[in-house]
């Protein structure tokens, strides 16, 4: 039995290795040595004379700090709203936590046009402020400044410390707590001493995630932040796009991967540490309804601050999209235009079709990143009774468990030429296909799924399953009778990412070069490319048109029972 | 059924609907031709766009599948193709500009062809004696300005560069910074024709008091126009001095819910204080089909395609034979004495300027 619990794990191990094997190595690896060594001499050269150039240590200084303050901040911010989550239960909980997540998928394009609604010179809260103050010049000015930046950080990533511990947090025994309580510990004691040590994977994991996206911003920086600020990203942008010059911008891209593996090994270590096997109980028992007023009053607080935060600048959109069309009033106008082609354009898109193709990638990329996922995270998770002990397992794991995330922390405009250089002999001649679009967002999705399952896989009691193995099951029923029914919340949290990273058009996909298949996002930046107040109506429009389908998919994935096994 | 079988079974599913099988409208008009059908790959940056009808005709006269690749602006375009010539992407590369043509010509990707409909396109606008890229289209890249926001304050809208930097034009005027956007290098690429490198005055000298007068840059295009510029924000930007093109005004009437009298904005078009920007056409080395990659470079430069580039890609068409539309021959100015900047000097110090531009206006 040993012997075929070896064997599943082998082959859980294989497929996901072999993926990013094809994908994301090797199409690196050949951008990298093409960028070092044009003419076949390998040469350091350019990694030297980036440290030795204060502007580009300034720039990773500046990346990093950037970085470690917005996920502080996000963290700090959606910490209590992760609680109100994962213990009470109130009306319109579902669609107040999938609006959470609309940001994500939201081009940097127009969250910056949103923003400057809201607060630019003449947005709605300067002139508020200005009516109430009585003051004739707008009183923020927050546009190209670093709390632009900030703020926009915690706006994209509120929603994956929300899900992803909220979710984690739902199982934990109130009752720990609960004793803490009883023995004499004060309500922020027992949360200090017995929750949030408890938390620390959930924490940790939703933190990296939202340090390594932070540490690769790039449309943001660029966007919001203004000319000033840049990232190692935005350098790398440059350096390719503007100057073709490859071996900087490979030299900056190693730096960046580096950086992220690094942090991701430390990580790793620090988890395995802090990681304890816990009786998990169904959410059935852990939440209910605010009893108090004092307890109203954390939930309205908490769903207030998100609402203001992340909803309001959405609703700036919408309000446009509506009430922007000269014909007067709330008008549908630009939605009507959405479905004509006056021009006879053969790049129309039809609203229909453009739904149907994000819909369509996004769905086989959460397919994908889940089946290949659930196999990763199988294999990184160190409790499991079927692997070897010690020694070699636990070596390999924590190369491993770093490696899955580093497409995350790989520059899209390397990995997108990548593609280009690598991809292109049968029977891996992919460059132009839909289904590189796919691999694209999988890569990036894929972490995403990994860290959201890992944590729940690692805290099942050992006991559970040595008993399901006592009681002679096979290590493949252990897995889906054990592991998966207590992980699937945790797996669907994950197929929300997979699904918002395709629709939002993540990464390396924008440099592809691909045929007429145009998502959402693809249509917002046509319509966007142009003058003309019918263009941007319909860009907004267009926009509305990507939230509401977002919304209803994640409500939609939520929803998802995971059949026979029941709800956790 | 178990959750990782549904997945899976999504997931394949779903790959199966973006398979391999174009449903495009596009490309309806094969669906019944024979089977001898060819596919001509054309390589091109985002704002290409071309009426259906116009496209379809040259697939049914040439028994072709159009395949049109986008990816990016013309610079990220201009990269996958160098870095892909040994096993091209593609046959055709439309998009490359004067900015980029040095670097596609050093770089060796196009094969020449001596197109017969050469003839009909000005001398000036042909930049390669030796026809590897063939101009097809230009446009201007220069100020614009919001008219009825310069009449409510009773100024004078700016005439010219110059009046940019006058005490009464402070903060409003919105820049795209040239290192991140086209039409941004264009217009520091305006200055630098119109001021010059040397003399009293020269171009950095300009920024300079550009800066010092409030001039706001920004990442691209998108978010000076419908963010910062009075105009195209719909009153939430505060700037009424926009780079942008000289098509825009045009664009900005065709575009309007509304038929306008006149165009709510203007271009300032004065000596010298716009730049040209040219775009081309080129076979790729290794094209698997030349006599229809040339048949497509004809196309493009033929009265059909270029009656058509107005009003799909807001340029102006490059063969003098092509009649402009009524809205461009209406509300478009063409600038009569563009700035001069050779693109050679501009492959050769890009880098540098850029830097320059960057140590003035944003350090």
């Amino acid at each position: 039995m040993q012997d075929a619990g070896q064997r599943l794990l082998l082959a859980s191990c294989i497929l996901p290795l072999a993926f990013l094997l094809l994908f994301y190595f090797y199409p690196l690896f050949s951008i990298l040595t093409l960028s070092f060594a044009p003419e076949g001499h390998f040469s350091l050269a350019p990694l030297e004379k980036l440290f030795s150039t204060p502007y580009y240590v300034h720039v990773l200084w500046f990346t990093t700090w950037q970085a470690t303050l917005s996920t502080l901040l996000t963290v700090g911010l959606a910490l209590p709203g992760a609680y109100v989550f994962a213990r009470y239960d109130f009306p319109g909980k579902s669609l107040v936590q999938a609006l959470t997540t609309v940001p994500f998928v939201l081009p940097t394009i127009v969250v910056a046009l949103a923003f400057t609604a809201l607060l630019g010179p003449h947005g709605l809260i300067n002139l508020a402020l200005m009516g109430l103050l009585g003051l004739d010049r707008p009183p923020l000015n927050l546009q190209h400044t670093l709390a632009i930046i900030l703020l926009a950080h915690i706006f994209y990533n509120y929603t994956l410390v929300l899900r992803i511990v909220g979710t984690y947090w739902a199982n934990l025994d109130p009752r720990l707590e609960e004793a803490a309580r009883m023995l004499g510990a004060n309500r922020w004691r027992a949360f200090r001493e017995v929750t949030l040590p408890l938390l620390t994977p959930a924490i940790g994991a939703a933190a990296l995630l939202v340090f390594v996206f932070c540490f690769t911003s790039f449309g943001v920086i660029l966007v919001l932040g203004g000319p000033r600020f840049a990232t190692l990203e935005v350098e790398i942008y440059h350096q390719t796009i503007h100057y073709l010059n490859l071996p900087l911008a490979a030299a900056l891209s190693v730096v960046q991967i580096l950086f992220t593996f690094a942090l991701m090994a430390a990580y790793t270590r620090l988890q395995a540490r802090t990681t304890l096997p816990l009786e998990l109980r169904p959410r059935q028992v852990t939440q209910r309804w605010p009893r108090y007023w004092r307890e109203w009053l954390v939930v309205g607080a908490n769903v207030v601050l998100m609402l203001v935060l992340l909803v309001t600048p959405l609703a700036a959109l919408v309000e446009r999209s509506l009430t922007l069309s000269t014909t007067g009033g709330v008008s549908l106008a630009f939605y009507r235009q959405l479905f004509y082609n006056p021009r006879g354009s053969a790049f129309y898109v039809p609203p229909v079709a453009a739904v149907r193709n994000s819909v369509g990638f996004a769905l086989a990329t959460m397919g994908l990143s889940v089946v290949l996922g659930l196999m990763a995270a199988a294999v990184l998770d160190s409790q499991n009774p079927a692997r070897s002990p010690r020694g070699r397992g636990r070596w390999l794991r924590r190369l491993l468990d770093p490696i899955f995330m580093l497409p995350l922390g790989t520059s899209a405009v390397t990995l997108g030429l990548g593609f280009i250089v690598a991809l292109d002999e049968p029977p891996l001649n992919l460059r132009t296909t839909p289904l590189l679009v796919v691999l694209a967002h999988t890569l990036v999705a894929l972490p995403f799924v990994v860290r959201s399952v890992l944590p729940a896989l690692r805290s099942i009691h050992p006991r559970l399953r040595e008993a399901a193995a006592l009681l002679g099951a096979s290590p493949w029923r252990v897995w889906r009778e054990v592991d998966l029914p207590i992980v699937a919340r945790a797996v669907l949290v994950g197929a929300v990412f997979a699904f918002t990273i395709s629709m939002g058009e993540f990464g390396a996909t924008s440099l592809i070069a691909r045929p007429e298949r145009p998502t959402m996002p693809i249509a917002i930046y046509r319509f966007l490319g142009r003058p003309g107040t019918v263009n941007y109506g319909q860009a907004l429009a267009m926009s509305t048109l990507l939230m509401l389908v977002c919304t209803l998919g994640f409500l939609a994935i939520e929803r998802f029972r995971a059949g026979e096994v029941g709800e956790f | 059924m178990k959750p990782v079988t549904v997945f899976a079974l999504i997931g394949l599913l779903a790959l199966a609907a973006c398979g391999p099988v174009p449903a495009s409208p596009t490309e309806a008009p094969t669906a019944t031709t024979p089977p001898e059908t060819r596919t001509l790959r054309v390589m091109t940056h985002d704002s290409f766009d071309i009426s259906e009808e116009v496209l379809a005709a040259f697939e049914a006269q040439h028994n072709a599948t159009v395949e049109i690749l986008q990816a990016g602006d013309a610079g990220v375009v201009l990269n996958q193709a160098i870095l892909s010539r040994d096993n091209p992407l593609a046959d055709v590369l439309y998009g490359v500009d004067n900015t980029l043509l040095s670097r596609a010509l050093e770089a060796d990707i196009f094969d020449p062809y001596t197109s017969p409909l050469l003839a009909e396109i000005p001398d000036h606008l042909e930049l390669d004696p030796q026809h590897r890229a063939l101009p097809v289209d230009y446009g201007d890249v220069c100020l614009n300005y919001d008219k009825a926001w310069f009449a409510e304050q009773d100024l004078t809208p700016p005439a010219n560069l110059e009046d940019l930097v006058k005490p009464e034009y402070r903060g409003l005027t919105v820049v795209e910074n040239p290192a991140t956007s086209s039409p941004g290098l264009a217009f520091m690429l305006a200055t630098i024709g119109h001021f010059g490198e040397t003399g009293a005055y020269t171009w950095l000298d300009y920024w300079a008091d550009l800066r010092d007068n409030g001039v706001l840059v920004t990442e691209g295009w998108e978010d000076a126009y419908w963010g910062q510029f009075t105009y195209g924000s719909g009153g939430e930007g505060d700037r009424p001095i926009v780079v942008s093109y000289a098509s825009s005004p045009p664009v900005e009437v065709y575009f309007a819910e509304e038929p306008f009298e006149e165009a709510p904005t203007a271009a300032v078009v004065g000596d010298s204080s716009c730049f040209r920007q040219i775009e081309f056409v080129g076979i790729l080395k290794g094209a698997q089909n030349r006599d229809l990659a040339e048949a497509w470079v004809d196309f493009m430069l033929g009265t059909t395609f270029q009656e058509d580039i107005p009003l799909h890609m807001f340029m102006f068409p490059a063969n003098q034979n092509a009649a402009l539309p009524e809205v461009f021959a209406k509300f478009a100015v063409i600038p009569e004495h563009p700035a001069e900047v050779s693109y050679d000097a501009i492959e050769a110090n890009r880098e540098a300027w850029v830097e320059a531009w960057t140590e003035v206006v944003l350090r």
